[in-house]
């Protein structure tokens, strides 16, 4: 478990103070995936950075699994770092170590393993990785979707209780992302390892988190399960995050609005009820008359979930929420 | 070729080669012995590094660029008093070797920084992150990371040490500069110069070819 206690960060500047993190409290339990999302200079760098105290706190506590961060002295840092493992958006490989040598960087630094206990360990994490056929090679002669899982599998050598991912897939395609991404779920369920990770991109924090903090200016603004958050936004930062993953933008919105007639509603479905035939028997108990003004059937982590945007007309619009209400589907009126 | 080359000593060049050679080996142990420590000095103690230190830094800057203003040929004459005081002769090959140290290792200390900064920031944050010492950073991850630059910075410093030696010989140090200087410009014997200058000439083009051999061989990107 994470905790931070009014930790701050300030940045002196030409003799100015920039704050990049106001004093923030959060708490990020063991086992889970940790999202935290922003745009560049939300400070949400900076906070991933106080964890491993690559970054000093300016004020406040860290405390991790019951140790006080924040206190340790040099040796004790030390090892504790080498609980964390870390990876970054550009790999930060070193260039003139093969990838074997780049995994077993952490375990020759940490000493005390025969060198035959760390070969062996790195071609365990090479498996892991399906990297075993690339150990010879240079991080030169890898495409970035491999140089991040050389990465991941040198932050897993002194098997770490929490991976701490910077950017981690923001320098990766599409496709190479969801490899990624599929792969931190992975280890996060197979170790029970704590992932805490930062991007700009919703889509990610949709993909593998179970928590989610949204950073705005120095501070969060927003907290919470990935679904609420996710498909019920409430600050605006956070309300763009999700328009801007779902490409659409409030003009256009509006424009629907302004062009359908009746009440229009938003319907979010959860889970099983997502495939229910639920809208068609509603409409023909209730006589209401319905169309669909934009709408979207997708996951969160393994969760299924369908996000509509109705018009509806005619019939008892009342029982038709009512029993839509009764099914478990939240309702929201966007317009009377 | 007796009559193209009437006024050359054949055993005499060798002699001043292998002086040469002498001098340039010696002075360029030396010379790396003091400037990659003192580079990686004024790396960590520079402006937003791990050890950054504003007065050592500043002092150590003061001491490097002195030195470098200074034309070699004043430092060579400077440098006698104290290169008797440590070779115990301020001619030959041992009286060559301080001042051309003096000479080199700031300017191949200054190429250290420069390489050592070229380093990703992000693999000393990645090493930092694993929980390394900064002694383990500084051999497990800059070093290797520069180890190219580091190279080609061997390289010009040794280049730079060849013309050095040359000069030193106008101080009595021996080598091909010193004949050069006796018999090919005061005695007018242009062979001399000739044959001098084309030998330079290899040493200083086997100098770099080995030296760009060793960056591409160790250059992975």
């Amino acid at each position: 478990m994470i905790e931070f206690h009014q930790v701050s960060k300030t940045y002196r500047v030409s003799g100015q103070d920039i704050p990049a993190l106001l004093p923030t409290d959060l708490r990020i339990e063991a086992g889970q995936i940790f999202g935290l999302i922003g745009h560049s200079g939300a400070g949400k760098s900076t906070l991933l950075r106080l964890i491993n105290r690559l970054e000093e706190p300016s004020g406040g506590r860290i405390v991790v699994n019951g140790v006080d961060v924040t206190a340790l002295d040099g040796t004790g840092l030390r090892g504790f770092r080498r609980q964390v493992g870390m990876i970054f958006q550009h790999f930060n490989l070193l260039s003139s170590k093969t990838v074997a040598d780049n995994v077993a960087l952490p375990l020759r630094l940490a000493g005390g393993q025969p060198s035959s206990a760390i070969d062996r360990r790195v071609a365990e994490l090479l498996e892991r990785v399906d990297l075993s056929a690339h150990a010879r090679k240079y991080p030169a002669q890898l495409s970035g979707g491999q140089k991040q899982r050389v990465g991941i599998a040198r932050a897993l050598a002194t098997g770490p209780k929490i991976l701490l991912c910077d950017e981690a897939t923001s320098a990766l395609d599409p496709q190479t992302t969801g490899q990624v991404l599929q792969l931190l779920a992975e280890i996060n369920r197979e170790l029970g390892l704590t992932i805490v990770l930062i991007t700009h991109e919703m889509d990610v924090i949709r993909r593998v988190c179970d928590q989610v903090a949204v950073m705005e200016a120095g501070r969060v603004v927003e907290q919470g399960a990935v679904a609420d958050v996710f498909l019920h936004p409430q600050h605006p930062t956070t309300q763009r995050f999700v328009l801007e993953y779902e490409q659409l933008d409030q003009n256009e919105l509006q424009e629907a609005l302004a062009r359908a007639s009746g009440r229009v509603l938003r319907l979010t479905f959860r889970g099983e009820s997502t495939y229910q035939p639920l809208l068609g028997s509603v409409a023909r108990a209730t006589g209401v008359d319905y169309s669909i003004l934009s709408g979207r059937i997708d996951r969160i982590k393994d969760m299924p979930y369908g996000q509509l945007t109705l018009s509806l007309a005619g019939g008892d619009l009342e029982a038709a929420m009512e029993r839509l209400r009764a099914a478990g589907v939240h309702v929201e009126v966007l317009r009377q | 070729m007796n009559t193209l080359f009437a006024n050359v000593v054949w055993y005499e060049i060798w002699l001043a080669t292998l002086d040469t050679l002498l001098m340039l080996g010696g002075s360029l142990l030396f010379t790396v012995l003091l400037g990659l420590p003192l580079g990686v000095l004024l790396f960590l103690t520079g402006p937003r590094q791990l050890f950054e230190h504003r007065p050592l830094y500043a002092l150590l800057s003061f001491v490097v660029n002195m030195l470098r203003s200074l034309p070699f040929i004043i430092l060579l004459i400077v440098m006698i008093p104290f290169t008797v005081l440590i070779t115990g002769t301020s001619l030959g090959v041992a009286g060559a070797i301080p001042p051309l140290v003096a000479g080199a290792a700031p300017f191949f200390a200054r190429l250290v920084e420069t390489a050592l900064r070229e380093v990703d920031r992000g693999i000393i944050e990645a090493t930092q992150a694993m929980g390394a010492t900064t002694r383990q950073i500084i051999f497990s991850a800059l070093l290797p990371e520069a180890r190219p630059g580091i190279i080609a910075a061997v390289t010009v410093t040794a280049i730079t040490l060849v013309s050095y030696t040359a000069m030193a010989g106008v101080v009595g140090a021996g080598g091909l500069g010193d004949l050069a200087i006796r018999f090919g410009y005061q005695r007018f014997q242009t062979d001399v110069m000739v044959v001098t200058v084309v030998l330079l000439l290899v040493l200083v083009q086997i100098l770099q070819g080995i030296g760009d051999r060793l960056v591409t061989h160790f250059s992975r990107k």
